[in-house]
């Protein structure tokens, strides 16, 4: 529309705003390209310098990341030639394919526990943050204090601790060892946001609810739950960025079976010494799914809150 | 349908008695609407009775049975808010369609297609069923939550100032709309709202509430007619009644402090001579605001009569409502 608005931001302020978010995109997002590229280069172009910008593409690093390779003698290489185009590439280094990494085993231990631990700090957070929004607790206060206190100190505090405990327990290096750690750290952040949208839910809508036939849980489920997606869902990613991308607990606490991508990662080791590109491949993979969990969650992030149906 | 029986009815928010010892009894098919100013009560009265808050103290029962621990699904009501709340993630026919899928109606699929479309025809809102709810104006919405209320056939319909956003044309519609399913159906209806004329067409009985209190309850005609208090007198009647001075035309009538003259009871011709201050020629009617010893009258008047601002008119009260002193009738 051309006719003059109070409100709208004019040409010159959107052309200002725009720029400014260009440039804070590029900023942020040069380091990510970077990694990408490096997944693609060979470990000399890896660390060559002055850094190459411009190199031939190959796919060294990603074979790396997915496999185990061995030394063989001449004679063996000579015997077997090279049958597909990932065991030609090792071939380079006089080596051949001995099986798979554990990249797939730790990615997939990276996926249960990050998402568990996500939708089990939502599930508990939504109950809490709506029982704390709605009903009359006694120490209300005291009580969502205590749990925005365990956020005071960093985590890593309580690491021996908890490593005692879950030796004692049982639940080191087990997956539900993990997703229950992470939820505990995440539901504090959980309840606190989501008390916060529950809050901003007019309770009209639920009381309506209740009078036209349905039981509060029925209220909750049809009512608030549709109207909190979008806190769920601006929750539900920040809980997933936090379990997906801990370190220092992944490394204490586990080192097999439910060790995760982010200890594993660093410990791809090449020909002599850290195999950068593998690194480099691993880190993009990794950056993934919680790239699409929030491309998936956009629509809910920017729909915003919207409220238009109470006449305040 | 069923009647309703508040008995000592009380409720406090803190240190605001919302609702006060309220004794009230809605008849089975009875239209009762609810007046009174602001923070007097009514919708606090409303919600107690469906059950969104719960009773300090008293009783309240529907149709004869004791609801005070009943949850507001179980009470069967249907309630119109005065935050009209529609559910702003649904559209105008799904909201429409919310109260007949409960688990308690569980409504047929081709019954509740049916009553939607009969509904929104009542409204006038059949153009809109497939809009989102945030997506209308401020009084379609009002007209959506009053369709929320009517698909259902429930014991009571409790309505909180339902028309209050609409203009004058559809507010008339739906008025006599209102009224008509009332009588057809013989519902029972718990009505608030400021409006005169909403009171005194639609009403079989009008609750006058003041600071949470019951001060008066009868049919309209009583209410207007024979009003127990200065207050209740002066919240029935447009033009406001004339309270004045007992002694102003002469003699005070015995023990009374003051009295009450409608606009209809200011006889015009003899009397006491009081100046005319301003004429509204409203059409159909004019009205006369008078000045009489610093006080202003208002009385009605021949719209065919010429009457000038400035010109003196005799005037003498007939049939006046006289109060004591702390504004009780006494006659
Ligand atoms: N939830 C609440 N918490 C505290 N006070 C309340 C609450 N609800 C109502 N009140 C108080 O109770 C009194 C009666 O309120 P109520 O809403 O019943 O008035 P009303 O007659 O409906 O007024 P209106 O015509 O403005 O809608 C008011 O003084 C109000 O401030
Ligand atoms: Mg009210």
């Amino acid at each position: 529309m051309s006719s003059f608005s109070a409100t709208a931001p004019s040409a010159r302020s959107k052309w200002f705003a725009g720029t400014l978010v260009i440039l804070y995109a590029l900023i942020t997002m040069i380091p990510l390209a970077w990694i990408m590229l490096t997944g693609f280069k060979s470990p000399a172009d890896a660390i060559s310098y002055p850094p190459k910008v411009f190199f031939e593409p190959t796919l060294e690093g990603y074979v790396n990341l997915f496999t185990t390779r061995t030394r063989q003698t001449d004679d063996f290489l000579a015997a077997n030639p090279p049958q597909t185009w990932y065991e030609e590439i090792v071939r380079q280094y006089d080596m051949v394919i001995a099986g798979p990494s554990k990249f797939g085993e730790r990615f997939l231990n990276s996926v249960i526990i990050g998402f568990g631990s996500t939708f089990l700090s939502i599930f508990l957070g939504t109950l809490a943050a709506y029982a704390f929004s709605r009903f009359k607790i006694p120490l209300a206060d005291d009580l969502l204090f205590f749990i925005l206190s365990t956020r005071m100190m960093p985590p890593i505090a309580v690491a021996i601790p908890i490593f005692l405990m879950y030796r004692q327990l049982g639940l080191s290096d087990t997956h539900l060892g993990m997703i229950l750690l992470y939820t505990a750290v995440n539901i504090s952040l959980a309840v606190w946001l989501l008390k916060g949208f529950i809050d901003e839910i007019p309770r009209e809508y639920e009381e309506a609810a209740l009078i036209d036939g349905y039981t509060r849980f029925q209220a909750f489920y049809k009512v608030v739950l549709p109207q909190a997606a979008t806190g769920i869902a601006s929750t539900a990613i920040f809980c997933l960025i936090f379990a997906w991308n801990e370190y220092a607990f992944a490394v204490l606490l586990t080192s097999g079976t439910a060790q995760t991508a982010p200890p594993f990662i660093p410990t791809i080791i090449g020909v002599g010494g850290l195999d950068w590109p593998a690194v480099a491949a691993g880190a993009t993979i990794f950056l993934l799914p919680v790239m699409i969990f929030t491309v998936a969650l956009r629509k809910h992030l920017l729909r915003g809150i919207t409220f238009g149906a109470v006449r305040k | 349908m069923a009647d309703v029986k508040l008995t000592n009815v009380s409720k406090s928010f803190g240190d605001t008695a919302a609702v006060h010892a309220m004794d009230m009894t809605i008849p089975d098919g009875a239209f009762v609407v609810l007046l009174g100013p602001t923070g007097a009560g009514k919708t606090t009265t409303l919600r107690l009775i469906a059950g969104l808050e719960t009773l300090d103290q008293g009783e309240i029962s529907i149709g004869g049975r004791v609801v005070n621990t009943e949850t507001p699904a179980q009470r069967d009501i249907a309630m119109v808010f005065q935050q009209y709340s529609l559910y702003p993630h649904l559209t105008v026919r799904q909201n429409l369609e919310f109260p007949l899928k409960s688990p308690i109606l569980n409504t047929p699929k081709d019954e509740i297609a049916r009553k939607v479309e009969e509904v929104a025809e009542v409204l006038q809102i059949t153009r809109k069923l497939d809009n989102k709810a945030t997506e209308l104006s401020g009084g379609e919405m009002q007209r959506v939550s009053i369709g929320r209320a009517l698909v259902r056939e429930p014991q009571v319909y409790l309505m909180d100032e339902p028309l209050s956003s609409l203009d004058a044309k559809l507010r008339t519609d739906l008025r006599v709309e209102l009224k008509r399913i009332q009588m057809t159906l013989g519902a029972t209806i718990l009505y608030v709202t400021h409006d005169q004329i909403e009171a005194m067409t639609m009403a079989t009985h009008v609750g006058v509430l003041n600071d949470g209190k019951l001060v008066q309850f009868g049919t309209p005609r009583e209410i207007y007619e024979n009003p127990n208090s200065v207050y209740v007198a002066s919240r029935l009647g447009q033009p406001r009644i004339n309270i004045l001075p007992a002694d102003i035309f002469g003699t005070a009538p015995k023990n009374a402090h003051h009295i009450g003259l409608r606009p209809e009871h200011v006889q015009q011709g003899e009397g006491r001579a009081a100046r005319i201050d301003r004429v509204e020629r409203l059409g159909d009617h004019t009205r006369l605001h008078l000045h009489l010893d610093g006080h202003d009258i208002i009385t009605l008047a021949d719209p065919h009569a010429g009457y000038t601002a400035g010109n003196e008119l005799q005037i003498a009260p007939r049939d006046p409502l006289c109060f004591d002193a702390r504004g009780d009738r006494i006659y």
